[in-house]
């Protein structure tokens, strides 16, 4: 939670910051979040590399739950469509990209900033923040009324860090391995399909 | 597009023949990705056109959020009643 307020006001930061200096403040040749995103997917892509042991500890997982991060990719992506029908001016594979977040506003907000633009990446930022918000705080509702994976689902992405807290709390401790399993699946899902939808 | 995709396909193929194990790997990654949010700042707060869109993509926003997040609890609850 600490740690996603400090990652936001870098944002709220930029936005204040903008109207002084500029949208581009080193000059419109030098794209510096371009290479910023280069250095990023190095990074992200060495460290899922170099960490297979977090996918071995899963194997012992009964395989109906296992097919919880699948469930949880087809139904926002339900949602997500139903919601492009309700926004016309928002072409469908931009709200599936938006969608494809999962709560993992950072990275899917940058993606989408790069691929399709700062409007629609603000719109990811938003979106999947919000998604991480109504998990905080509808996570008991959602266990009583849709059984106690929904809140797991709701998490998407942050499943396994930002709302694991509420998700224990409102599904019960033995589903912590589930919800864990299922953010670093999700997680890993985000710039596959962010990129997918997005080249569509 | 293509460069960047290949460049995360490339980064996990050295990851994984790499088996060292870089702990200022995860620093890095979350100074990077303080840095391109604060450019996503500039961006937003530099472009008039998208300041007075703001409320206009908040509430798109809160829509596709909503939709988004009840469609997997909904696909969940299903996944739920059949395991139980």
């Amino acid at each position: 939670m600490k740690g996603s307020l400090i990652t936001l006001s870098f944002f709220a930061l930029g936005c204040l910051l903008g109207p002084v200096v500029g949208a581009r403040p080193l000059g419109e040749g030098i794209d510096l979040g371009f290479l910023a995103l280069c250095a990023l997917m190095a990074c992200v892509g060495f460290g899922l590399g170099n960490d297979p042991e977090t996918l071995r500890k899963f194997r012992h997982l009964d395989f109906r739950m296992a097919l919880l991060p699948l469930m949880t990719v087809a139904g926002t992506l339900c949602g997500a469509a139903f919601a492009a029908i309700l926004l016309p001016h928002l072409r469908l594979f931009d709200v599936l990209a938006v969608g494809s977040g999962f709560g993992y506003y950072s990275l899917s907000s940058i993606f989408i900033t790069e691929y399709r633009g700062a409007a629609l990446g603000t719109t990811a930022l938003l979106a999947n923040v919000l998604r991480e918000i109504f998990t905080l705080l509808l996570a008991p509702l959602m266990a009583r009324f849709f059984g106690r994976l929904a809140p797991i689902s709701a998490g998407g992405a942050t499943s396994m860090d930002t709302t694991l807290p509420v998700i224990t709390q409102s599904a019960g401790s033995e589903f912590v391995p589930v919800s864990v399993y299922h953010g670093v699946l999700v997680d890993f899902s985000v710039p596959f399909l962010v990129t997918f939808f997005c080249m569509l | 597009m293509l460069i960047i995709m290949g460049i995360m396909l490339g980064s996990l193929l050295l990851g994984v023949i790499c088996r060292r194990r870089l702990p200022w790997i995860g620093k890095v990654t979350t100074v990077l990705v303080w840095l391109l949010l604060f450019l996503l700042g500039l961006e937003v707060g530099g472009n008039p056109q998208i300041v007075e869109a703001l409320p206009t993509l908040g509430i798109d926003a809160l829509i596709i959020a909503f939709l988004a997040t009840l469609g997997s609890i909904m696909a969940a609850g299903l996944l739920w009643r059949w395991i139980k």
